[in-house]
């Protein structure tokens, strides 16, 4: 037997772990703080205290030991209840810290990462600016130059989660350094130069932080330098490529969600004398919801699993997080009409769901990109 | 400083509970099992006393082998080691029986204080831990909810139905724990992970010098001849507001009938 998607016993005992908070911590907060658009700081400590933000690094640096696989159970065990929160954790590990693990020098892990494993801040990740995020060369307009022993940044960059928390510390900016040449480079909360805009007013994500950034003569040490200089393009790309299995994951949490909720509904809410789910135009929508649930979440596991085995994984990450996230926009739309007027508010998790799916389909690779990246790698 | 936290495992609390009418004991198929959650408050209170005072702490399950998760699950929340007592003479033992066995148990180790939860969420006789100081004529200090160590000495705040007493008692000392006592953290994936190679030791009724006599169904003092489930709720009175300003008179008459108020 070599087919096995089974989780450790581990595994399984923490997802139960992090499901439990998730529905007795963050469910019951989650309508309020997403109507105030209020990053909630106190839960976010809360899964700092648990581990989340160490999963998949070593514990040299603070970190849990634990694999990518586990990372994305706890992504999709928050964002079956809450979106926002789902993708603070995945932004948080995924763009924050994995990049100072995979590509920071020893002096850059020691002082960032340990703080940032234990969840007591966060890390941020601008690579979008205002001309696009897909054609990242073309669109940069962000440039760093030296000046003695420090760099100077100059430009700005849109649509950066976590960089306006209270809790943030650093934010890894791409910036070109010379013709072609494009280098990531630290830059702490707090440098003067760095203006932080106020939130956006997103359509969901309501209570992620998602801010525009400007430059203007940001002057940090030449050490602040992710890595090497002119790295920066090859070290995103492989960045993304693993944000795209934890996005699938959350986006496999919202379809899990939409299942949980609107099978509990059709239960409870009664029309023409009977539960709406003794319909089948009720109980067959919800049958295809956990079609959508158990195949987008076997594509994300598949990937998950083909990088744990280091195995070329872009295209399976790029399949999983184009499916996962058309069938989370199907999921929501569905399960907001089994909801009918009550799935338009946002008191119900369905009616924040609709809000928050579209995204899914946009960050970190729009389904565009992802198509292109499937037929290139078709040889297309 | 050594603390021992005795663990129990239950049928889910929020699953439908059934009695498996051949052995009239709970139906461990029918419901997932788990750490009592009462117990969660008893362990919160012993990692609190590891931090303050760098206790060590041991958790203690009697039941049978494949209970083993739950004192894994009780390790998960950073215990550092485990002790089980499994042997089939003790299916079937009363809340006595369960006693006498914690004690014989308790008797072979070294503590300081041993922390139990005031009640399970199964049996809920609220028995054992009383029992237990009995047994070992020990200070037995139950209900608390606050616990303080200073030296040799243990003060509890000990709750009833009009507030508490604070209660102190010197070292070693037996006590139970409310809900009220704290706000129990949730394990994190290192303590999970670091559960697995804890130690963990298994013992059985002749390893603790227990007699088969005195435990499991043959020794218990109660027995249960008949089950039944429980009756469907019926329905309650509903007062309608008809808008003459009676309607909140009879809500309180309702309230002193029932001695609410």
């Amino acid at each position: 037997m070599s087919l096995s998607f089974a989780l450790s016993d581990e595994q399984e005992q923490f997802r139960k772990v992090v499901a439990d908070f998730a529905d007795t911590v963050v469910a019951p907060a989650a309508t309020e703080f997403n109507a105030e658009g209020r990053f909630p700081t106190d839960i976010v400590r809360q899964m700092g205290e648990m581990g989340l933000f160490g999963i998949p690094f070593t514990a040299e640096y603070g970190g849990m030991d634990g694999d990518y696989l586990t990372l994305c159970l706890a992504i999709e065990e928050i964002g079956r209840v809450d979106q926002s929160l789902g993708i603070t954790l995945e932004a948080g590990v995924g763009l924050g810290a994995a990049p100072l693990d995979e590509f920071g020098t020893e002096a850059q892990k020691q002082r960032w990462l340990p703080e940032l494993c234990r969840g007591e801040t966060l890390g941020a990740f601008g690579l979008t600016e205002t001309d696009g995020g897909s054609d990242v060369y073309g669109a940069t307009r962000t440039r760093a130059r030296v000046d003695g022993d420090e760099w100077v940044i100059d430009g700005g960059k849109q649509f950066i989660t976590n960089a306006g928390t209270e809790m943030t510390s650093i934010i890894t900016v791409t910036a070109f350094t010379g013709e072609g040449e494009m280098t990531s480079i630290i830059v702490p909360a707090g440098t003067p130069g760095l203006t932080i805009a106020p939130p956006y007013r997103k359509v969901g994500w309501h209570a992620s932080d998602t801010r525009e950034l400007t430059f203007d003569g940001v002057r940090v040490p030449l050490d602040h330098t992710l890595g090497e200089r002119g790295a920066g393009f090859r070290q995103f790309l492989k960045t993304l490529d693993d944000g795209r299995i934890a996005i699938s994951a959350l986006a496999v949490g919202l379809i899990q969600g939409c299942v949980d909720e609107c099978t509990r509904y059709a239960r409870e809410r009664h029309a023409f004398g009977k539960p709406i789910g003794d319909n089948q135009a009720i109980a067959f929508k919800i049958a295809d919801l956990e079609v959508a649930a158990q195949t987008a979440r076997q594509m994300y596991r598949y990937a998950c699993w083909r990088k744990m085995q280091g195995l070329p994984y872009k295209r399976e990450a790029s399949i999983a997080k184009l499916y996962s996230s058309e069938q989370a926009v199907t999921a929501a739309r569905e399960a907001t009409q089994i909801f009918g007027g009550m799935g338009f508010t946002t008191e119900t998790r369905v009616g924040r769901f609709y809000q928050d799916a579209k995204i899914l389909e946009i960050g970190e690779g729009t389904s565009e990109v992802q198509r292109m990246l499937i037929s290139r790698d078709l040889g297309l | 400083m050594k603390v021992l936290v005795p663990v129990k495992r239950v049928p889910d609390t929020a699953g439908e509970k059934k009695i498996d009418p051949n052995d009239r004991t709970v139906d461990r198929e029918s419901v997932e099992s788990v750490l009592c959650p009462v117990n969660e408050f008893a362990i919160e209170e012993a990692v609190r006393l590891k931090e303050q005072h760098g206790a060590e702490v041991t958790v203690l399950l009697v039941g049978p082998e494949s209970a083993q998760p739950i004192v894994r699950k009780a390790l998960s929340y950073g215990l550092d080691a485990g002790l089980q007592v499994t042997d089939d003479g003790i299916a079937g033992s009363d809340a006595l029986g369960t006693a006498r066995v914690i004690a014989k148990a308790l008797e072979a180790e070294e503590f300081d204080l041993v922390l139990f939860g005031n009640q399970s969420t199964d049996a809920r006789t609220c028995l054992v831990p009383a029992a237990v100081a009995e047994l070992l004529d020990l200070p037995s200090l139950t209900y608390a909810r606050h616990l303080e160590v200073d030296g040799d000495t243990v003060t509890v705040h000990r709750e009833h139905e009009e507030g508490w007493d604070v209660v102190q008692s010197s070292l070693p000392a037996i006590v139970s724990v409310v809900e009220a006592i704290n706000e129990p953290r949730y394990p994190s994936f290192k303590g999970i992970m670091a559960a697995k190679s804890k130690p963990l030791a298994v013992k059985s009724l002749a390893d603790l010098g227990v007699s088969p006599e005195d435990v499991g169904s043959g020794a218990a003092a109660a027995t249960m001849y008949e089950f039944a489930d429980r009756p469907p709720k019926e329905a309650g009175t509903i007062v309608e507001d008809d808008g003459s300003g009676t309607a909140a008179a009879q809500l309180a008459d309702w309230m002193a009938e029932k001695k609410f108020v």
